[in-house]
């Protein structure tokens, strides 16, 4: 420690070379805060489900319907609490572009099932008494301006009613708040009655997307999804039900893998960075032979020597970092309002910072070890003779 | 000497001197073709998307769709509908005087890709569609049977997703269906797609109603016409689209986000490899500092020192540029990979492709990288003080 004002000291000896060369290292660790947080993006989804909840949907894909009356098989099935269903709408408000997740569920059931979200009481009785009553998430409310008692518009680009008309007017009863808003999708949803939807709507009536529903402790999951998969087995609605997490996680997957992309990107930015912070502390090294060579006639030892070129590589890296990282998380807040339509949830993930740190010290130990070596060798005699 | 032979002499003196300081030089290179890699790596995969989605369907068709669907996926298209098309003006006929019009159904399949299941798309059409397609070709096996559960299967399905070989069978809807055949419709996103017989797709599906119409239109001008005609129609409640401008929009929303990120993610590396280039020019400028004053010192100007700099910045950062996109063109051109395409909610597989105009990009962005990190060091070097630099050691 007693020899941080002389690192300090050496490291800024050329003021325009560290300031670049932290200003690049910052950069990069700038980026990688960044595109951890789009990776964690588009995993989101997976993280924030429960396991002890199952989804219960058609075992083809998720655009095919299940029967409605597939919900009593499923609620009489051992292990399973209350049982909600969930419709996807398609809904847009006022332009196509303002597209936003909406689904028809059970208003009976449905805050009973998801209790990381929460309605307040007098608007759960209120939805209860509004057929055409939606509750919408807080961020949802916040895009658009939506406030209780307002009625609007919204455009389905699937469900026409049996008047023929694909914009439906709701009535906004309730405005609910997850537990955790930073990190649940859920705040930029809205759900509407699926009593009100099956009745309204011109086809497929009856049926639902999927069902979900908690399952009782004590219970194995995986044992329940069974017992109601074979419920449906040889039926012409065969059904595939899986935790919350494993329906989350196979929509991210099919997307394409998203990490591997961010890491070859990444790759590619440490490398580059390996190679010009690497030239610049060779550089200062070779710069100030003569200096080393006087410390070394001092009496300081030749591992005393190479130790501080090491600390000094480790400083500048550390340092550079840390500030790229907490470039990163304002980034991260910056870009939070333009990119909500992409990324409902844009939040950093806490070990981005550990992360960040660990790898600034390998980076560290891999541009400061060549000097260093060179440091550690260094002969008295041939260095004041400048040889 | 004239001010342009003073710029020849010391730019070539300069370059010469290259060499002997590779490892501060290098670091342009390096820094450079490392954004310009990225960025061309990235984008490639936007270009191929478009691309593939551009080039699906012909200007001489016309694909219809329920009234407010904007894919096939939420739409719907009554048997009615398909008829009443087919007396539209502008439709095509074959020799017997038949309109040409394809009803086509399209469902959504799961079949696994590397282990994990994936969303494909499975079209419904009779044979007659399949004529319409004159970018069709099959290239393995035979056509399906009208009335039998047999697929044929697109080349990129088939080598992107397990178990399409000719003679497997998938299982789905109660009932297995055998792969047949293989085809090709010149790379296009049909190309991902499993096709076999409209009725019994239908029929599979316990569906009445096609989500889709194709037709055949005697020639390119004949679409709005026909557009019109459909628009004045009663019968009908359908919006009209030409095939290819259809596909290219369904590649919008996916192509937009990628070029977002991938520049965004380029700019802040330009950022990094800015400085570094920064650091090095200087430190070049520095050595070079008494080699500059001898030369102002004679009587050259401070201009040939200014574009000394910065063709030397230019040069490197060029060579950087070209190595990037080398390198990017080397490793992922014609790569293919697949993705959830959100407008039809299926698997679309491409190429990605590394495009001339995208390594003109490449090399615009690295000269541009090269010109800002120069302009600073170059101003130093030419606001030198001849006799400080002399007088230093």
């Amino acid at each position: 420690m007693k020899y941080l004002p002389f690192l300090w000291h050496s490291l800024w000896r050329s003021k325009t070379r560290t300031g670049f060369t932290l200003a690049s290292i910052m950069v990069a660790f700038m980026l990688y805060a960044l595109l951890q947080t789009v990776d964690a993006a588009f995993n989101r989804g997976a993280k924030i489900s429960g396991t002890q909840r199952l989804i219960t949907s058609s075992l083809y894909t998720i655009t095919e319907s299940i029967p409605l009356a597939f919900g009593q098989a499923i609620a009489s099935t051992p292990g399973v609490k209350e049982v909600s269903s969930s419709t996807w709408f398609g809904a847009s408000y006022r332009e196509d572009k303002n597209r936003f997740a909406m689904f028809a569920a059970d208003h009976l059931h449905h805050f009973d099932v998801i209790k990381e979200i929460t309605l307040p009481k007098e608007q759960k009785e209120a939805w209860a008494r509004t057929r055409t009553g939606i509750v919408v998430g807080k961020g949802l409310a916040e895009r658009f301006g939506f406030k209780i008692g307002d009625r609007i518009p919204i455009k389905s680009d699937i469900w026409g009613q049996k008047n023929g008309s694909y914009t439906w007017d709701f009535d906004i009863v309730g405005i609910y708040q997850p537990a955790d808003a930073d990190n649940d999708l859920r705040t930029n949803n809205a759900y509407l009655r699926y009593d009100y939807f099956d009745e309204a709507r011109s086809f497929r009536n009856g049926t639902v997307s999927l069902f979900i529903f908690n399952v009782k402790d004590g219970y194995n999951t995986a044992a329940v999804a069974d017992a109601i998969d074979k419920q449906a087995a040889n039926s012409p609605n065969e059904t595939k039900s899986q935790t919350e997490a494993q329906f989350s996680q196979q929509f991210a997957k099919q997307l394409g893998d998203i990490g591997i992309i961010i890491s070859g990107i990444l790759g590619a930015v440490f490398f580059t960075l390996i190679i010009l912070t690497g030239n610049t502390m060779m550089q200062s090294v070779r710069e100030r032979i003569p200096e080393l060579a006087v410390l070394k006639t001092l009496g300081f030892k030749d591992g005393q020597v190479m130790g501080m070129v090491l600390a000094e590589s480790l400083l500048l890296c550390v340092l550079g970092s840390a500030a790229g990282v907490a470039l990163g998380a304002l980034a991260t807040a910056a870009l939070r309002k333009p990119l909500r339509e992409f990324f409902p949830v844009f939040i950093m993930p806490g070990e981005t910072v550990a992360w960040a740190l660990g790898l600034g010290a390998i980076i560290a130990l891999a541009v400061g070890i060549p000097p260093a070596v060179r440091a550690l060798r260094l002969s008295i005699v041939d260095a004041l003779a400048g040889r | 000497m004239s001010s342009l032979q003073q710029i020849t002499a010391v730019t070539a003196m300069n370059l010469k001197t290259i060499p002997q300081r590779w490892g501060s030089s290098g670091v342009i290179v390096i820094g450079i073709a490392g954004v310009v890699g990225v960025l061309v790596s990235v984008l490639a995969m936007s270009v191929g998307f478009k691309k593939t989605l551009a080039s699906t369907g012909s200007p001489d068709r016309a694909i219809v769709l329920r009234e407010g669907a904007n894919a096939e996926l939420s739409s719907s298209v009554t048997r009615d509908t398909v008829l009443t098309l087919g007396e539209l003006p502008g439709v095509a006929k074959n020799a017997a005087g038949q309109p040409l019009v394809s009803a086509e159904a399209s469902v959504i399949l799961n079949v696994p890709k590397h282990g994990v299941k994936a969303n494909v798309s499975m079209r419904g059409l009779s044979l007659a569609g399949v004529a319409l397609r004159k970018e069709f070709k099959l290239t393995d096996g035979r056509l399906y049977t009208p009335g039998l559960r047999e697929v044929i299967v697109g080349a990129q399905a088939a080598s992107e997703f397990d178990g399409l070989e000719l003679g497997k069978s998938l299982h789905f809807r109660e009932a297995d269906w055998t792969v047949v055949g293989h085809f090709t419709t010149n790379g296009d996103v049909h190309e991902s797609e499993l096709w076999a017989d409209g009725e019994t797709v239908l029929a599979a599906y316990r569906r009445n109603l096609y989500q889709s119409a194709i037709v055949q239109l005697v020639d390119e001008k004949a679409f709005e016409p026909f557009k019109k005609a459909v628009k004045a129609d009663a019968r009908v409640q359908v919006d009209v689209f030409q095939e290819p401008a259809y596909y290219a929009e369904q590649s919008k929303a996916l192509s937009t986000v990628i070029n977002v990120m991938g520049t965004t993610v380029a700019a802040i590396m330009a950022v990094g490899a800015l400085f570094g280039a920064l650091n090095s020019l200087y430190a070049a400028v520095a050595t070079r500092a008494k080699e500059i004053a001898t030369l102002r010192a004679i009587g050259f100007g401070g201009i040939s020192v200014v574009v000394s700099v910065v063709v030397e910045a230019l040069l490197l950062a060029g060579l950087g540029g070209a190595l990037g996109g080398g390198v990017a063109w080397l490793m992922f051109n014609g790569f293919s990979v697949s993705t959830l395409n959100f407008a039809s909610f299926s698997q679309v597989a491409f190429k990605l492709t590394v495009s001339p105009a995208l390594l003109m990009k490449g090399l615009f962005w690295s000269l541009a990288i090269g010109l800002v990190g120069a302009l600073l060091p170059a101003i130093k070097a030419a606001r030198m003080s001849v006799a400080d630099a002399l007088r230093a050691s």
